[in-house]
């Protein structure tokens, strides 16, 4: 059973498992972390960024003044942002059966993996995982395509250049493998792929294995998976939540008594707290609005985004921003919020009451019904003329890089009235912001990020005490900025086993077992005997099926029987009947009672010799000697079948039989 | 031999107040709990008794499932959690935990209200008996307790209708409740895996029919709409809230849009607005088409389609009226019939099934002189059309679900005897499948046989497969040979060297010898050598050796030789070997070693 690690992203991670005869890989996630080395893709000419420097070695030999423009000391791309991949040397895709998602998040290196490679298995993911990651996906592509740009920089990734190149881009790994964004084209093709299941479905592959989600309370549809046979369990434990918010509440039972539990997707904000955060982001929201700037709040199009905007609803009036236009502008901003309203079986049980009355179960459509939440699909059309200041804008993409937020940021950078907040916390957002310097608006940085904390963790891993625990190398060691704290990585017994991008783990599994079915006519024939009390064997002999991964024994069939005409002349050639195998013995044969026994099978003339491990029994009349010992008989007579096959079947009356 | 027993207190060769007791494996279940539509005493509820004389229902199920929120389907759950006792989980999908207390509740006020019935339940009852439902998603296991596993699929019929796959062990039971195998306008059609039960329950409402296209059936519905309204005369159309209305709704508003119709369409009681609303919020249960396109357009906001007041039945001139309850016989469907019932240039189009006893079921057969409450009778002067609209699977779609399922046996409830009898014969014959049929308080017992799961340790297995390839060969079986060891509930399938190992148990060890005295002219090592050779010779496939301590071995069977003190000539065979030596038998070894001997002589 072995592991194949594809990306070194703990909360994006894609890792194979190889279970039995099948392949599965865990996740997908696409590493975006790599567009901050690329300069903004902006919505309208922008003059600022058109006018960066170019760059050229300080010693002039290299002149990449094309292709890489610099903004405030720092070097960027100018280029259609790029993605880091998951790893594709590590192993033939093609040979993958089954990819199981856990999350919208998780999913976004998928048409990656499923076109082009000669992927032909199967995708599973939860319905609210599959139509919000077609959204998310949808607007990434819809951000990339609707600003083409030409120019495709690659002379930038030769390795002599990079190595000259300054900090952060002569330290990106593997820029070679980087990818430009995929097609809608293939956003569809892959997603047809998918197919939906279930909390608690049990989804059969092959007959070997058994997969299953379990509600994971990070997002809607968000799930853990298990992967078992009847003898082995792994558990793959993906961005989990157990805070209250709007999904449904993690599932943390049924990952009880795995062999092996593969932990990935731990917050990235270990010591920031996510009620605290809120907090801060209404109260610094309020107050750039009371002093009449603007609010731009940069985040993904489903998520977090629900919990703020609920958020606010409570908010909005005790703050007195009853007049305050809130807008939310994505390609995907009415669909998202119209999708979040109907997956009831996903949501909180709070969420869930709602429907029954029949209320929607977010308040935001309230918000959307009175006028104070606008969305749209983009800054051009109806945004251009309804749009009022001062406002709050919810707008993707959280990178700065590219979507409707790039205009803002261009629009109110310069002014100190306006606020930026960053929730989302995928990305530094010193980095972010880099390529916008120098910046006038202020920065508020409260990242939410709701999934499990080290604390947490630690209590969940000993409830459900998994043998081993499998996650990536960051987790074993506390973060590079803060060495010293030691309650910020995971200790435990045994340690766990780390991995990172490109490692293969040997999982520690003894399998012993394996699920077999009698057939009901084997079963009834099975004579079973009490060995010990409460224990009992009998001994089956039958013959083995397998197909499909499932095997049955059956009773062992009667030879057909031979056609009345040829009986003469075949009785002589037949061949002996088949023997069936005979049983092991176990116990002793007791002196006296044998010795009853053969006197009433009409052998009487015995002679008993006692030995240092037994006796020796002769049997004068018939010449044969009968060796009794603790743990053996021997038979020793002339050639006499008949009375050989009596003494045989008189010692085994008196021993079990396996 | 395990057993599966199944006893309809409701739905038994009958439609109405379905409710069926499924025993398997230890554990008894209820499936739905409905009432009659055709009575208004005793008979309208199933007959609780017949579990218990006396007291709760708790200890004697495991669990209640209801399938769908009509009320032949629910209808009784209150009385019977509340009234006659039940605290055990009550299991039903989101769209029928929201739904169902909103028809009880209707229905309580009909009965209560307007009737003016005593020793009913009360709104409170509803409310409490809604605390025990536990609600089920598609497709997920759940998990009773640690035996019985239930997992539902969608079943068309109506929103959050389900089936049941119902399993304990390896025993199982699919119930179908209500359900459609063709997609309509709002809905999709019922799919299940092929997960091979012991029994499929399965309705029969339409055992008989082999519906036309859908398609013709609406033209026609329209047809009669449009020309009634054409004459001036208004249509009423009874209906049960949710369901079957939506799906007539969505379809005369596409229509009224497209011939531009300016008559009013009305919709009655407030349940209107809050069903739709409920299909809104539930929309990943409708048909795809709808789901796709919910964001652009949501099929269940209806523009031409109003509420009704009760004041508009007087109203000159044209018009249509959806109306509760779908069956006629209370509500307001009932008044406005009784209103308009007088007037030939009406029209009434009952869009579904009506049980026996109410009026629906009367004026469907013909009848035009009805009598009312208080002797008056009421002269039935207007059209009375019947559209098969009601989502049921027909014969074909019946047949499919058996070829979906699998099923080893069958069995019909929910549907007329006459008509169970024709679709009985239909599926044993082409499906080779018992089916059975029982009544109202009739046990029908099924025997399982169902294979037994053992653990079987992997070494024994591998070694097995290695050995005997994956296929045996039917022509010369391998027989494997291994030892079951019963402990507590485990069963566990290892070597017998490893049984021995496990539990601590010595082996015993049988031996046989045998003393034959041949004549034989040689040496002692010349004979036994020549023995050897000649076996060698002889016993192709078996491993021979001659060993150093001068014993010849073949497999398992040692041979030594002495000669007699007496007569260097006379030569003493010992053969030796052990009980579980199989592969050659002692006496065909001796054969030959004796025919080699003797000859050479």
């Amino acid at each position: 059973m072995k592991l194949y690690c594809l990306s070194g992203h703990p909360t994006l991670p894609c890792n194979v498992l190889k279970f039995k005869s099948t392949t599965i890989m865990l996740d997908c996630g696409l590493d975006t972390t790599s567009v901050l080395n690329f300069l903004p893709l902006p919505l309208v000419h922008s003059p600022r960024l058109s006018k960066l420097p170019g760059w050229v070695s300080k010693d002039g030999t290299v002149n990449l003044e094309k292709e890489l423009k610099e903004c405030a000391g720092r070097v960027f791309v100018d280029s259609q942002p790029e993605f880091c991949l998951p790893e594709k040397e590590l192993l033939d895709l093609s040979t993958i059966d089954v990819i199981l998602i856990s999350n919208y998040h998780c999913m976004m290196a998928l048409p990656y993996i499923t076109e082009h490679t000669g992927f032909t298995g199967t995708v599973y993911a939860t319905e609210p995982t599959l139509q919000i990651g077609r959204l998310l996906m949808e607007e990434l592509v819809n951000f990339m395509e609707r600003v083409p740009k030409a120019q495709s920089a690659t002379c930038w990734k030769n390795k002599e250049i990079q190595r000259m190149l300054p900090g952060p881009l002569k330290d990106a790994v593997e820029v070679w493998t980087w990818k430009r964004c995929y097609s809608m084209q293939e956003v569809n093709s892959a997603l047809s792929k998918v197919q939906l299941v279930g909390y608690s479905q049990k989804v059969e592959l092959f007959g070997a294995v058994q997969v299953s989600p379990l509600s994971s309370g990070y997002s809607l549809g968000s799930s853990n998976w298990i992967i078992q046979s009847h003898h082995e369990k792994v558990a793959y434990v993906s961005g989990s939540s157990l805070l209250t918010t709007h999904p449904q509440p993690m599932d943390q039972s049924s990952l009880k008594n795995s062999d092996v539990l593969i932990l990935t997707g731990l917050t990235q904000m270990p010591t920031a707290n996510p009620d605290g955060m809120l907090g801060d982001f209404c109260s610094n929201l309020a107050m750039t609005i009371r002093a009449g700037g603007n609010v731009l709040v940069p985040c993904y199009s489903s998520g977090v985004i629900y919990d703020l905007l609920e958020c606010l609803y409570q908010f909005i009036e005790s703050a007195s921003l009853g007049t305050t236009p809130f807008y939310f502008i994505s390609p995907v901003a009415n669909s998202s919020l119209e999708f979040s309203q109907i997956f009831a079986e996903w949501l909180c049980h709070n969420k869930q009451s709602k429907v029954y009355l029949p209320e929607p179960p977010f308040p935001h459509a309230e918000l959307i019904q009175t006028n104070k939440l606008k969305h749209y699909p983009s800054i051009h059309g109806d945004f251009s003329s309804e749009f009022r200041q001062p406002c709050v804008v919810f707008t993707g993409h959280p990178s700065l890089r590219f979507g409707d937020v790039v205009h803002f940021m261009e629009l109110w950078g310069k002014s100190s009235l306006n606020t930026i907040i960053f929730t989302e916390p995928d990305f530094s957002y010193l980095d972010a912001l880099a390529p916008y310097q120098p910046l006038a608006m202020k920065c508020v940085y409260c990242p939410i990020d709701t999934r499990l904390n080290f604390h947490q963790v630690s209590k969940l891993l000993k409830e459900v005490q998994p043998l081993h625990v499998v996650c990536p190398e960051q987790y074993t060691q506390p973060p590079p900025s803060q060495s010293h704290r030691s309650d910020l990585m995971l200790e435990l017994q045994p340690p766990p086993m780390p991995y990172r991008r490109c490692s293969v783990l040997s999982l520690p599994f003894r399998r012993r077992y394996e699920r077999i079915h009698l057939l009901p006519e084997l079963a009834n024939s099975l004579v079973p005997s009490e060995i010990k009390p409460g224990i009992s064997v009998a001994t089956v002999s039958a013959v083995l099926h397998s197909k499909d991964n499932k095997h049955t024994l059956q009773s062992v069939p009667k030879p057909p029987p031979v056609p009345p005409t040829k009986k003469r002349k075949r009785v002589i050639e037949e061949p002996p009947e088949v023997l069936a195998p005979k049983p092991l013995l176990s116990g002793a044969v007791p002196l006296e009672a044998f010795l009853a026994t053969l006197h009433k099978h009409g052998i009487t003339e015995v002679k008993v010799e006692e030995t240092a491990d037994g006796h020796i029994l002769h049997l004068q009349a018939e010449d044969t000697l009968i060796q009794l010992e603790e743990d053996g008989t021997h038979i020793v007579c002339d050639n006499n079948e008949p009375l050989r096959t009596t003494l045989r079947d008189l010692v085994l009356r008196f021993l079990q039989k396996l | 031999m395990p057993e599966i027993k199944v006893t309809p207190l409701g739905a038994g060769q009958d439609v109405g107040r379905s409710c069926i007791l499924v025993s398997i494996g230890g554990k008894n279940i209820m499936l739905d709990c409905g009432m009659h539509m055709g009575y208004n005493d005793d008979r309208r509820f199933p007959d609780f008794s017949y579990i218990t004389q006396n007291g709760r229902l708790t200890e004697f199920l495991d669990c209640v499932i209801i399938s769908h929120f009509h009320l032949d389907h629910c209808g009784a759950l209150p009385y019977m959690s509340e009234m006659v006792g039940y605290d055990g989980p009550i299991y039903m999908t989101h769209p029928t935990k929201a739904i169902c207390p909103i028809l009880l509740e209707d229905f309580r006020k009909i009965t209560v209200d307007k009737k003016g019935e005593t020793n009913f339940f009360t709104s409170q009852m509803i409310k409490d008996c809604m605390k025990k439902v536990i609600p089920l998603n598609l497709h997920q296991t759940v998990q009773v307790d640690d035996e019985l596993e239930i997992k539902a699929y969608y079943a068309g019929h109506v929103l959050g209708a389900a089936m049941v796959h119902i399993k304990v062990g390896s025993e199982s039971v699919v119930y179908t409740g209500d359900y459609n195998m063709t997609p309509d306008r709002h809905l999709g059609a019922a799919w299940i895996d092929k997960c091979r039960p012991d029994i499929l329950i399965s309705e029969s409402t339409y055992a008989t029919t082999i519906r036309d296209s859908k398609r013709c059936r609406e033209r026609d519905f329209l047809k009669k709409v449009h020309e009634t309204i054409e004459r001036g005369g208004k249509v009423l159309i009874p209906v049960f809230a949710l369901g079957r209305a939506q799906e007539l709704c969505i379809l005369l508003e596409t229509f009224w849009e497209r011939m531009n119709l300016k008559a009013p369409i009305y919709f009655s009681t407030g349940l209107t607005e809050k069903a739709n609303h409920y299909y809104k919020l539930f929309i990943t249960w409708t048909n795809q088409k709808i789901r796709k396109t919910f964001v652009q357009r949501n099929m269940f906001e209806f523009k031409h389609i109003k509420a009704f007041d009760r004041s508009y039945a007087d109203n000159p001139g044209p018009m249509v009226v959806f109306a509760t309850p779908g069956m006629l016989h209370a509500g307001q469907s009932l008044q406005i019939f009784k209103k308009w019932a007088g007037n030939e240039k009406n029209m009434v189009i009952m869009p579904g099934y009506c049980v026996q006893g109410t009026i629906g079921h009367k004026i469907l057969n013909g009848q035009r002189k009805l009598e009312m409450e208080g002797r008056a009778t009421l002269d039935v002067k207007l059209q009375v059309e019947y559209m098969s609209f009601s989502a049921h699977a027909d014969a074909k779609g019946i047949m499919q679900l058996i070829r979906m399922a699998e099923p080893r046996n069958m069995l019909l409830v929910h549907g007329e005897a006459a008509k169970m009898e024709f679709l009985k014969g239909k599926i044993e014959q082409e499906f080779n499948i018992n089916c059975y049929m029982p009544a109202n308080g009739e046990t029908e017992t099924v025997t399982t046989n169902p294979s037994v799961p053992v653990d079987i340790s992997l070494n024994l297995l591998k070694r097995e497969m290695a050995l005997g390839g994956p296929l045996p060969d039917t022509k010369k079986p391998r027989t494997m040979h291994g030892t079951l060891i019963m402990k507590e509930n485990s069963l566990r399938l290892v070597s017998p060297e490893q049984a021995l190992k496990e539990l601590g148990l010595n082996e015993h060890q049988l031996r046989f010898t045998c003393r034959v005295q041949l004549q034989d002219p040689h040496s002692d090592s010349d004979t036994l050598h020549r023995i050897y050779t000649h076996l060698k010779s002889v016993l192709k496939g078996y491993t021979i050796q001659h060993l150093p301590d001068s014993t010849v071995m073949v497999e398992s069977i040692v041979i030594k030789l002495s000669s007699s003190a007496e007569d260097p000539n006379t030569k003493v065979l010992l053969l030796s070997w052990s009980y579980q030596v199989i592969d050659l038998s002692y006496s065909q070894l001796l054969l030959n070693i004796r025919k080699k001997l003797t000859c050479s002589r």
